[in-house]
């Protein structure tokens, strides 16, 4: 390796990609070209899919939770599979999709956001790193489009609003923001109908958790790629919180404490676990 | 046809050295000192934000003195490398020793084959772990390394600075009491430095992944006072 110096007429400035490009840094080749794979649509049901992921605005910031199974058609690939990653400090995204370009994406999206830290000496604005990232997913659309969709759930605190901000990304890389709450994956349209009953504003902490929690076991419990708490092997769903404080994992403990609790109140108040 | 005039080449490479030093004593002085839970480094720059102190990666810091733009330059190159080596490999296979090899080449480079050679002088820091001792990289304008395991003095007069650090400084030594041995070497029996004047980071293991941290305001006037 070689210092790498550029002219200024050809200086990537704070910006990552760009750099590992010139820098023909051998990477995934959805993130640095716009050919595809050939093959990868008959492919789509072999790779290895992630499945449900969910955010929730609460009074302090967001919580965000994903189940830990990942697929390959219809067996199970992973039993612990991670799909929550802190972004950064002040914020965490979250996966859905084709496994592989997806972990990838997040690492880039990482290293993106430190470089662009270090190199310019401020952090960027929430909005902007939900730009980056949709960015990310627009160039990995030819991708898309042969089977290999990757979809985030991007959330974090905005320091200069004060408040926890949601995007959602759609294939072609189009953002949204949440004003609550969504859910992502091939659970997510029952964990969404799950936070949506139970959603209020202003929610504390530990009901938004709660809540969190309670969305991914009814996904579970409707949709096959999803997984559930696994009481034998000691896997629960990863849950982490991103508030002013910046990101924390919530610890495996409480959610295991959280799920024995939500089983045994449903069964005292005689419903179905 | 005119014969360009024969300069031998002692006197180019004395001429350029000349240089170099010149420009860099106009620029003032900079310490990196380890401590008993890391490394810090003090340097004397009044400005609050075009820094002589950046973070480079997980456990590794930059320091440069002299001509800004240059090191400047030198500093986001570094960043680049750890961040393209960190993603093509592993965050573990980033390692300061030879990221101050790809500096002393630079500057060495730049040194003998470029018409001026780079004003500057930095320091390549990394933060040890249990296994290995924390490491300083002092790399001169020439891209001569030397590699020290207590402290680094950067700048013009660095003799007498290092003088004066020398008779203060102890082995496993606070953060308080190692700031302020620092501090008085770079101000000398002259003049004090405040708060206001320095620019101070370390690199700790308390710090999580990215041990780099700036000491600012109420945090430093406390450790200094």
């Amino acid at each position: 390796m070689t210092l790498p110096l550029f002219s200024t007429t050809e200086d990537p400035g704070p910006d990552f990609a760009g750099l590992i490009r010139r820098l023909q840094v051998p990477v995934h080749p959805t993130m640095s070209q716009a050919g595809g794979v050939p093959g990868g649509g008959a492919a789509g049901t072999e790779i290895r899919h992630g499945t449900t992921v969910v955010a929730l605005r609460f009074a302090d910031g967001i919580v965000m939770a994903g189940d830990r199974r990942a697929t390959e058609g219809h067996s199970i690939a992973h039993r612990s599979m991670e799909k929550v990653f802190p972004a950064d400090r002040y914020s965490a995204v979250a996966i859905a999709g084709a496994a592989g370009p997806a972990v990838e994406m997040v690492r880039l999206f990482q290293t993106q956001l430190e470089h662009y830290e270090k190199v310019e000496g401020v952090v960027l604005s929430l909005e902007g790193k939900a730009n980056q990232l949709g960015q990310m997913v627009r160039e990995h659309l030819p991708m898309a489009m042969q089977g290999l969709a990757v979809v985030p759930l991007f959330a974090g605190f905005d320091l200069t609003r004060e408040t926890g901000r949601i995007f959602t990304y759609d294939v072609t890389g189009g953002h949204y923001e949440e004003t609550e709450h969504n859910a992502t994956g091939s659970g997510g349209r029952d964990a969404r109908t799950t936070i949506k009953l139970g959603y209020r504003t202003g929610m504390g902490r530990d009901e938004a958790v709660e809540l969190a929690i309670e969305a991914l076991y009814e996904a579970a419990d409707e949709d096959s790629a999803t997984g559930g708490p696994d009481l034998i092997r000691g896997i629960y769903p990863l849950v982490a919180t991103v508030t002013a404080e910046g990101f924390e994992s919530v610890p495996e403990d409480e959610v295991a404490a959280r799920f024995a609790a939500l089983i045994e109140r449903r069964r005292a108040e005689g419903r179905q676990p | 046809m005119t014969m360009p005039y024969y300069v031998a080449p002692e006197q180019v490479m004395k001429d350029r050295a000349e240089y170099a030093q010149k420009g860099i004593a106009r620029g003032r002085s900079l310490i990196a000192t380890t401590y008993d839970l890391g490394i810090a480094i003090v340097a004397d720059n009044p400005s609050r934000s075009l820094h002589k102190i950046s973070e480079i990666y997980d456990r590794i810091a930059f320091a440069g003195v002299g001509k800004y733009n240059e090191f400047d330059q030198l500093r986001v190159s570094g960043i680049r490398h750890a961040d393209t080596k960190g993603y093509a490999y592993s965050r573990e296979d980033v390692d300061a020793r030879s990221l101050a090899n790809l500096y002393a080449q630079y500057l060495g480079q730049v040194f003998t084959h470029e018409m001026k050679p780079l004003e500057v002088e930095i320091l390549v820091a990394e933060l040890g772990t249990g296994l290995r001792p924390h490491q300083l990289y002092h790399i001169a304008y020439e891209g001569t390394i030397t590699d020290e395991d207590r402290y680094a003095v950067l700048g013009g007069e660095t003799e007498s600075i290092a003088e004066r650090l020398e008779e203060r400084w102890t082995e496993g030594s606070s953060l308080a009491e190692a700031l302020r041995a620092a501090v008085d070497a770079l101000a000398g029996p002259d003049r004090t430095l405040g708060g206001a004047e320095l620019e101070v980071a370390v690199l700790s293991g308390g710090n999580g992944r990215r041990a780099f941290r700036r000491l600012v305001d109420a945090e430093l006037e406390e450790l200094l006072a």
